[in-house]
């Protein structure tokens, strides 16, 4: 009984914020917990990382973060109804490159890149090739070798297709001038699964993998600007001669009615908790790079990343 | 035992009130259509940030058991599977419970889901790191063939309606390509819809196709819903204990096959309940009543996707793969605990590990006198209840549970219109099972063969590829007994004495 009228007492509350929230002043924002929107299901990695950000919210700005999911499509099922929620603040939603950029492109999803209104790129995981422990490629250049006697012979599992995994390889085979086969999974799980099961030779994978498969498997090269902290000794295409940063960027968007002030502070306090230093151990533990693409930066940015993915989709023949 | 001194450290007072608690909660949860371990476990995380990890692992661990012991009322009491585990119980589940023998069914699903646990439990304990290697065995082309062969068994389910049966499962298979394609990325079908972009949920058409039905039926007939013509009889708990050691070798059997299966990341407790349930049919001496109320074919399922459970947590833990959508959720808030899985962790974490396994000894054990309680109440409920009042709870029910699966209006709108669809083929004698089988194993079949078909013919072994593995060679032995099985036994097995049962 007692629990109930507890429950009354908080549903009266909620009924009477709501009817008093519609006036939302970015000043005393937020004043209540906020509603975050991960467009896949509990487990994978976006939810995961929000899961990360969640602590920190609430230590920082003494709100919840209560999240949700609204999978379906690969997030497009999300992102077509991210528009239609509420725009004040209270409602966020995370989004992924590059299927905000890909999918539309592919056909009509519900969405277009433009209808998403990004206030922050948080983090990427890092592309990175991954063999098995005991594999006959003990450096990058032995599996290039390979693959030019071989060509098509190499076969990288990888999650989905039109993915960062995807991207990355047709990328990286145009750049080191051979072919390759991608098998995709469904999901990192399933395409780690074939890999230590060598039903392929290696993966295009993430370095979140190589994290959490440290026993079993090894990374060739990662996809980023300088090593990752947590594998000093693995080195990236960069050094390698090989003109590639890529991998799966997550962020967080609004709907389009969502207020300028709101925008610009929701896109600070996410800065902020990036900049939080156990917050960045944690995810670094994890094989998470940390991003900092601000509300401002992140029309340039997202117009930067679609000129070179659509370029190798289009070469691909994912998109036309 | 290995690992025995982590007993006492599993059974502190705050871990056991946790065990009971998640028992608790999971067979509600579970019990209702739609709403799932998965999410079940996912609203928990949060609480487990500022638990032990033990402690956290052993509340969700609890939770997932009795969520998925909780999917047998539904299935027995409302012919609805409330997770694609369950789909096989309703076979005789349902059946019992029209013959008012509901009560019975659902302590029996208790005995099994008990057991089935328990044995899941126990290969996790003592074979987990071999075991796990089973998951990596298995690639693309053997999921291919298992699902086929999945697919095969709905002859030996729709025996004397074979025809419909294929009809029934080419449907589903049709359903299956709806929506994006998970792995080409393809749209398909969905006729310029923003409703079937996101394709078609199996556990959406699970309450579609079987509880819209009954729930029509219920209201354009006068009977009740199901037959009562007695006094409450208390628990039956006796009279479920001597079906259950009667059964004993299928019950072992059933529960060793849902371990095996829960051991595969990509295959699921639809397949584990399926093949369970025709095994022990195929072997069972009253093998005429499987479909009819035969408390041994909920015995099989119920055992069998209990002991998903403890083998779903063997590649989980041992590869950091998880085998089941909540183990999914469970590795991820393990790691945001900061804990890594793999080889070593049964070593080094082994506090952590072996604490938790027998949480779940602990929490199976539980599921025993809070299954038959709750059970009970369960049941009583719905034979008590005027249909007046069930029916449009248990209508706003599927509508809540449907909604809550993705948190999307579509796959509300998608339910209820299956759902019709639904209604109309049962009049014309189609059963929902094939379709939702079609539906479950075409997804499987169809990303097993075009990831087969790209190694294969990346490597120019396409031949050796499909028919060139063990594995494979085996399953589709199984493949070809499994179609051939009725024209082997009509000619042989007349010896073997079947006299038909005259009721």
């Amino acid at each position: 009984m007692k629990v109930k009228l507890k429950v009354l007492t908080i549903m009266m509350l909620v009924s009477i914020f709501s009817l008093t929230g519609s006036i939302v002043l970015a000043d005393d924002y937020p004043s209540k917990s906020v509603n975050y929107v991960i467009p896949f299901g509990p487990g994978g990695e976006s939810d995961i990382t929000a899961r990360h950000q969640q602590p920190y919210f609430k230590k920082l700005f003494g709100q919840d973060l209560i999240i949700s999911y609204k999978p379906g499509g690969g997030g497009a099922v999300g992102w077509a109804q991210l528009n239609k929620m509420k725009g004040d603040g209270y409602n966020i939603m995370g989004i992924n490159l590059p299927h905000i950029i890909i999918k539309p492109q592919e056909k009509a999803v519900g969405f277009t890149t433009d209808d998403i209104t990004g206030v922050y790129m948080f983090h990427y995981t890092p592309d990175a090739i991954v063999v098995n422990n005991d594999s006959e490629f003990k450096t990058l250049d032995d599996l290039i070798a390979y693959a030019k006697e071989n060509p098509g012979k190499v076969t990288f599992s990888g999650s989905g297709k039109g993915t960062a995994n995807h991207i990355a390889q047709l990328r990286f085979d145009k750049l080191a001038g051979i072919k390759t086969t991608y098998v995709a999974f469904k999901g990192t799980g399933a395409a780690v699964t074939a890999l230590l099961g060598k039903q392929v030779v290696a993966e295009w994978g993430y370095t979140s993998v190589g994290a959490k498969q440290a026993e079993k498997a090894r990374m060739l090269a990662v996809a980023m600007d300088e090593r990752h902290p947590e594998f000093p000794d693995v080195p990236t295409f960069k050094e390698l001669g090989f003109e590639l940063v890529s991998g799966a960027f997550r962020g967080i968007a609004v709907p389009k009615s969502t207020p300028e002030d709101i925008r610009m502070k929701l896109s600070d306090m996410i800065g902020e908790i990036n900049a939080d230093p156990e917050f960045r151990k944690r995810m670094e533990s994890d094989g998470m790079a940390l991003l900092d693409v601000d509300y401002k930066g992140y029309q340039a940015f997202i117009e930067e990343q679609s000129k070179v993915m659509l370029e190798a989709a289009r070469e691909a023949n994912i998109i036309k | 035992m290995p690992g025995i001194e982590y007993l006492f450290a599993a059974l502190t007072p705050l871990n056991i009130m946790l065990a009971l608690g998640g028992v608790i909660a999971g067979t509600v949860i579970g019990s209702l259509p739609g709403l799932t371990a998965t999410m079940a476990v996912a609203v928990l995380v949060p609480i487990t940030f500022s638990m032990e990890p033990t402690s956290a692992l052993i509340m969700m661990g609890a939770i997932y058991t009795g969520a998925i012991y909780g999917g047998a009322y539904a299935a027995i009491l409302l012919n609805t599977p409330g997770t694609p585990s369950a789909i096989a119980t309703t076979f005789d589940g349902f059946p019992m419970a029209k013959k008012g023998q509901g009560d019975l069914a659902i302590t029996v699903a208790c005995i099994a889901s008990v057991t089935g646990g328990l044995v899941g439990a126990t290969f996790l304990l003592l074979l987990a790191p071999p075991l796990a290697e089973i998951a990596l065995a298995f690639g693309p082309v053997e999921y291919f063939w298992l699902a086929i062969f999945g697919l095969t068994l709905i002859s030996a389910l729709s025996e004397g309606n074979l025809l419909k049966g294929l009809i029934g499962a080419c449907f589903g298979l049709l359903l299956a390509c709806v929506g994006i394609a998970e792995i080409s990325a393809d749209v398909r079908f969905i006729f310029g819809s923003q409703v079937l972009l996101g394709g078609i949920e199996t556990v959406t058409a699970l309450i579609g196709l079987y509880c819209i039905p009954v729930l029509i039926d219920l209201v354009a007939t006068p009977d009740r819903h199901l037959k009562v013509d007695h006094k409450p009889r208390g628990f039956r708990f006796l009279e479920a204990l001597a079906i259950s050691w009667k059964a004993k070798f299928s019950l072992l059997r059933s529960s060793v096959i849902g371990t095996l299966v829960g051991i595969l990341p990509g295959a699921g407790g639809s397949i584990a309940g399926l093949v369970a349930y025709t095994e022990a049919r195929r072997t069972s001496k009253n093998s005429q009543n499987f479909g009819k109320g035969e408390p041994e074919g909920v015995l099989a399922t119920e055992s069998a996707n209990n002991a998903t459970v403890g083998g779903g947590f063997i590649p989980t833990l041992v590869l950091g793969i998880p085998g089941t959508p909540p183990d999914a959720v469970i590795l991820g808030a393990l790691l945001i605990q900061g804990i890594r899985t793999g080889p070593s962790l049964f070593t080094e974490k082994a506090s952590i590990v072996f604490t938790f396994i027998y949480g779940l000894y602990l929490a199976t054990f539980l599921m025993l006198p809070v299954g038959l309680v709750i059970g009970r109440y369960a049941y009583q409920t719905i034979i008590t209840v005027p249909k007046a009042l069930l029916v449009p709870t248990v209508a706003f029910m599927t509508m809540i549970g449907t909604y809550a699966i993705r948190n999307s209006i579509s796959d509300v709108i998608i339910m209820i219109v299956l759902g019709v669809i639904g209604w109309i083929l049962n009049r014309f004698g189609f059963s929902p099972s094939p379709i939702v089988l079609g539906l479950i194993l075409g997804r499987i079949a169809e990303q097993g063969f075009v990831q087969a078909w790209t190694i294969g013919a990346a490597t120019g072994e396409l031949w050796k590829m499909f028919f060139g593995r063990p594995i494979s060679l085996a399953i589709i032995a199984f493949i070809l007994l499994s179609l051939f099985y009725p024209v082997i036994r009509s000619r042989f097995g007349k010896r073997t004495g079947e006299v038909p049962h005259v009721e």
